[in-house]
């Protein structure tokens, strides 16, 4: 689906949160290194209760976290201690920590603060201990520059990351406390962002400038994008937790296309006179012989709604593998609950006599849809409130949320959007003066800025404007100097375009690019000035290097077929320019041109294109001479 | 603050110059101890600003805050068939309410604002609370215990059919056996407290208080500390109020008997307070036994000091001068102190002023007969203090010194059990509560 971004109004903003590579955490001396989940030597169990504001309210995402009342599993190691188990008050605040953030904000030209202030989230998902994440807002006002603009970067806090949560099982959650509290920061960017490769962008650019301060963590999971999405008509919506920067774009697009969705649905459902009743029904008797697994594996009690005027709708696709039902869905799921509904039923072992039965108990007209859960009678009921709550929503507005990204770039609810009245001071942890002196420090050793390296490559490589931006900006730009550097006469625009543009092109292909390393760019250029392949077969490498990274840049050339005996190349040239004799004395030493294109034929992507002009001009150059 | 035109809860925006040009801060003026101007930002994170350079321009005068805290007695109708329990504060905090516009954290007194926070409290028992007084456990001192035990005596008489005492956990346990002394008592008297603050979601303050309730409406008619048996919120020890001794600075488990197995176990259940367990381990007073009784005459003017290697005997040699009444000391091992202080000793007895000897090993009893020093110690006339902790030993001299100051009568009470603070056999069970 083409999107117009203009029309849409999309208005999108991005939260990077990155673990720094301190040698200890950010309140406490334990190592900041992950462990395996058997070396836990000890675990511990629980529960926690959200704190009440002086009005008496409670942060709403807190609130909905409480109603699921669950049990905490912390599984603890050699390498944590007890402030990670919320035994003992935290340590003041990581200076090393403090130096590397205020490092990030300058290059992002931010305004620190003077003095930093650390503060208490609440959060009660369990995945801190304490029940709060402490987080202390380092910089402001700060702005990146992308060639589509100008986006002001709001924010900078320096925040502990949080315990990793490894299982689940009924009401128990388990959680990981190696995690918890190693240094984070995020950074959150305006709204700013106006389409979905710009939000791609942004995030490679923040990403590239994290890691030039060599300072911060790197592999899976130590980076993750929280992306703030609204369109015009729609609602603004947190997705959390993308792994991946390629999937950026991919969500972006997938939540427009979800708001969109929804805002049809709604349409549709006011326009049918829609209704949601908040009758549930014991259907346990339809199903007393039933065939379903499903049903029998949750003890036979089954409980339904029916909403009126919701057929079709649920069954409607409103992301990439989620229908409206699936919405539906995770709300239920949220308290250990699944779904069915008659837009997909019969399935799952329910027969079509049994759902027959099902619409009959509700006099289901054509239009209504009854909902299903198999389930105790408690559980069933509050699982079946929150989802009608949910269609009746639906009705009326694209919801306010959060949620959880998914591998495939759709998304899953995960709770509201949580309040901004949910924070008050870390009275355990002193203020750090942010002083002139230590700014100073830090700015004397700043890595290069975008900005500089473009000027820089401009005058040393020759590089005209657009291509310096394009790869000063790029992840890449590091393994550029160091091929410019390790090899002559290697055109600068080539190697800029092969790190850029070339593997863009490869990414839709579904080529991770991502394994790509270092090592095996250099040797792809080392062979291609040792002519062992031409440069239009640089693509072609590349992708099988991507497939099968141990594979050296040689064994690539031979297994694509690229690698050819230079003598194998005079003689198939001979053989053409013999069979050719009468063309080349006709037209002389123009012959070169026309023929060169009969050789390319052959020999693309095998041999520079140079190298065969120059063979051919001399056999040619023989044959004229000779007759 | 106010010479610059603005004072705490105002909204301001400040305009400071930077590198990179002008940056606006705005928020709530924030309390603080630093030199900087602290506000609070509608992100809710607070920052503090230098006030040099800065061009600040009030926006909003601070909205006058109701005050919240209200003594509840008793609340809401009486439910049928549960008992009368009161909550006594001495301010320890049960429950916090925390207002995020301005950060400020209260503790929470009245009866309404602890049944809001955990309402478990009221599917137990009936509620009423007060606060006796509000201090920081540090700052507690004998004639406090006194206050405290006639308060707790005369809720008994009232009606309360269990006593809960909220307590800060630093001293709590010198008041639970302060108040194991002065009270004979019909009714449970639970101490509870809370090792980690009220206002963060994990406190262990609600599981305690539940777990104390459930104690506090039991047939044991002691003075007890009910907190959290381990670090998970799984169970909480019941501990005798004359064994107990916080031996952690900051973990939830900080609280143990020592020389002594505790008394019960309260097994918790977050799920329901009906399903919440007590098992007992060991003999008690049950309920209604005992009449109803207030001894709380105190000596006040007594010391406990620490011997360490080297101690100067002139240590000693001040508190007699200082007029002292009575001395408990921490010596080593099975009693000690070095023979440089006998002769010290053997003056303040003489004097008419009672030494009592601990250990600083807190487990085990004192045995002055097996070494020299000993020996010369107790032909000084010293008072072994059998295996009672070194606080609770302080303890029962100023109450022992409030009932009589015949120094035989002293060394008899001493080395008789009042209230459970002495255990004729130590078991292997002993060694460690849990």
């Amino acid at each position: 689906m083409e999107i117009d971004y203009h029309k849409i109004g999309l208005k999108a903003g991005l939260e990077i949160h990155q673990q720094l590579d301190t040698r200890t955490k950010l309140f406490c001396k334990c190592p900041t290194t992950l462990r395996e989940k058997k070396e836990s030597i000890f675990s511990f169990k629980r529960y926690l209760r959200a704190s009440k504001s002086e009005m008496g309210e409670v942060d709403e995402a807190a609130l909905e976290e409480e109603k699921y009342s669950r049990t905490f599993i912390y599984k603890g190691y050699d390498s944590t201690c007890l402030v990670e188990n919320d035994e003992e008050p935290p340590r003041e605040l990581n200076q090393e920590a403090i130096d590397i953030s205020l490092e990030v904000a300058l290059l992002l030209n931010m305004n620190p603060v003077d003095e930093v202030h650390t503060m208490r989230k609440i959060v009660i998902d369990g995945s801190n201990t304490c029940g709060f994440q402490r987080t202390a807002l380092v910089a402001t006002d700060g702005r990146l520059s992308t060639e589509e603009g100008l986006v002001r970067v709001d924010l900078l806090c320096l925040e502990e990351d949080a315990a990793q949560k490894i299982e689940t099982e009924g009401n128990a959650v388990g959680y990981s406390l190696d995690r918890l509290g190693i240094p984070l920061v995020e950074i959150g960017t305006a709204p700013d962002i106006k389409t979905a490769e710009q939000a791609r962008k942004v995030a490679e650019q923040l990403g590239m400038i994290l890691r030039s301060t060599g300072k911060v963590k790197r592999g899976l999971g130590t980076i993750r994008q929280d992306i703030n999405i609204s369109i015009e008509g729609g609602a603004r919506v947190e997705i959390k937790g993308v792994q991946n920067l390629r999937l950026i774009g991919e969500i972006v697009k997938n939540e427009i296309v979800r708001q969109l969705k929804l805002i049809e649905l709604k349409d549709a459902l006011n326009k049918r006179g829609a209704k949601v009743e908040h009758r549930i029904e014991d259907l346990s008797v339809i199903f007393e012989g039933t065939a379903s697994k499903v049903i029998k594996k949750s003890g036979g009690e089954v409980f339904g709604v029916c909403l009126r005027g919701f057929s079709g709708i649920l069954g409607t696709e409103i992301q990439p593998g989620r229908r409206f039902g699936s919405e539906l869905a995770d709300f239920a799921t949220k308290y250990g609950v699944g779904l069915m509904h008659t837009d997909e039923l019969p399935a799952y072992g329910i027969s079509e006599e049994e759902v027959e039965r099902l619409k009959r108990t509700f006099d289901a007209a054509e239009d209504d849809c009854v909902v299903i859960v198999a389930a105790e009678r408690e559980r069933a009921e509050v699982a079946m409130k929150a989802v009608l709550r949910r269609a009746e929503v639906a009705m009326r507005e694209i919801p306010k949320e959060t949620r959880r990204a998914l591998p495939n770039g759709s998304s899953a609810y995960m709770r509201p959007l949580p309040g901004a009245a949910r924070m008050y001071p870390e009275t355990d942890v002193p203020q750090v003066d942010i002083d002139e002196q230590r700014l100073k420090e830090i700015k004397s050793k700043l890595p290069e800025t975008f900005e500089h390296r473009k000027v820089r490559y401009k005058e040393k490589f020759g590089l005209n404007d657009e291509l310096a931006d394009k790869i000063s900006r790029n992840v890449n730009f590091s393994i550029f100097e160091r091929i410019m550097d390790s090899y002559e006469n290697i055109p600068a625009t080539l190697v800029v375009r092969t790190l850029t543009d070339t593997l863009t092109e490869l990414m839709p292909e579904g080529i991770e690019v991502e394994t790509l390393e270092d090592r095996h760019f250099l040797d792809t250029f080392e062979q291609l000035t040792a002519n062992a392949f031409g440069k239009e077969a640089i693509p072609d490498i590349l992708k099988f290097l991507a497939n099968k990274p141990e594979t050296s840049v040689d064994k690539a050339v031979e297994e694509i077929g690229l690698s050819v005996d230079m003598k194998v190349v005079e003689r198939l040239i001979e053989d053409i320019v013999n069979s050719k004799t009468d063309f080349i004395r006709e037209k002389g030493a123009r012959a070169v041109g026309p023929l060169m294109g009969v050789v390319m034929k052959e020999l693309r992507g095998k041999v520079d294109g140079k190298v065969i002009s120059k063979l051919l001009a001399e056999k040619v150059k023989e044959v004229l001479e000779g007759g | 603050m106010q010479k610059l035109g603005f004072g705490e809860g105002d909204r301001i925006r400040i305009k400071k110059e930077t590198d990179s040009g002008v940056v606006v801060y705005e928020g709530i003026v924030m309390p603080t101890a630093s030199r900087n101007i602290a506000i609070k930002l509608d992100s809710g994170y607070n920052i503090g600003i230098r006030p040099e350079n800065a061009e600040i321009e009030v926006i909003s005068r601070a909205e006058v805050l109701k005050e919240g805290v209200t003594e509840g007695k008793q609340i809401g109708k009486v439910k049928e068939g549960l008992p009368i329990l009161s909550i006594l504060s001495t301010g320890g905090t049960i429950a916090s309410k925390v207002d995020y516009r301005t950060g400020a954290v209260s503790p929470q007194f009245s009866t309404e604002d602890i049944l809001e926070a955990i309402p478990e409290l009221g599917e137990i028992a009936n509620i009423r609370g007060k606060v006796v007084y509000s201090i920081l456990s540090e700052n507690m001192r004998a004639e406090y215990w006194r206050k405290l035990a006639a308060e707790v005596y005369n809720e008994i008489k009232n009606g309360a059919e269990g006593i809960i005492v909220t307590h800060g956990t630093d001293t709590m346990g010198y008041t639970a056996a302060a108040l194991s002394f002065m009270l004979q008592t019909p009714v449970p008297v639970v101490l509870v407290g809370s090792q980690r603050s009220s206002d963060r979601p994990s406190s262990d303050a609600a599981m305690n208080a539940i777990c104390a309730a459930k104690v506090a409406c039991s047939d044991l008619a002691e003075v007890v500390v009910v907190m959290h048996g381990s670090t998970s919120d799984d169970f909480s020890f019941i501990h005798r109020g004359t064994k107990v001794r916080k031996m952690h600075t900051s973990a939830r488990d900080a609280f143990q008997s020592v020389n002594d197995v505790p008394i019960g176990k309260v097994y918790y259940d977050a799920s329901s307070v009906e399903k919440i367990k007590l098992e007992f381990f060991s003999g008690y007073n049950k309920r209604g036994e005992n009449e109803l009784e207030l001894r709380d005459k105190f000596e006040e003017k007594c010391c406990l000091i620490k011997f360490y290697p080297g101690a100067d005997p002139a240590i000693l040699e001040f508190f007699i001068a200082q007029g002292y009444k009575g001395i408990v000391l921490e010596g080593t091992g099975l009693g000690h102190v070095s023979a440089e202080w006998i002769p010290s000793v053997a003056s303040a007895i003489k004097r008419g002023i009672p030494v009592v000897t601990t250990s600083q090993c807190l487990y085990g009893t004192i045995c002055d007969r097996v070494y020299d020093t000993g020996r010369d110690l107790l032909h000084a006339g010293i008072i072994e203090g059998e295996d009672m902790l070194p606080e609770t030993a302080l303890v029962k001299l100023m109450w022992v010194l409030g009932q009589t100051t015949d120094m035989e009568e002293v060394r008899r009470l001493m080395h008789e059990n009042v209230a459970g603070e002495i255990r004729g056999r130590r078991t292997k069970e002993s060694i460690s509560s849990s």
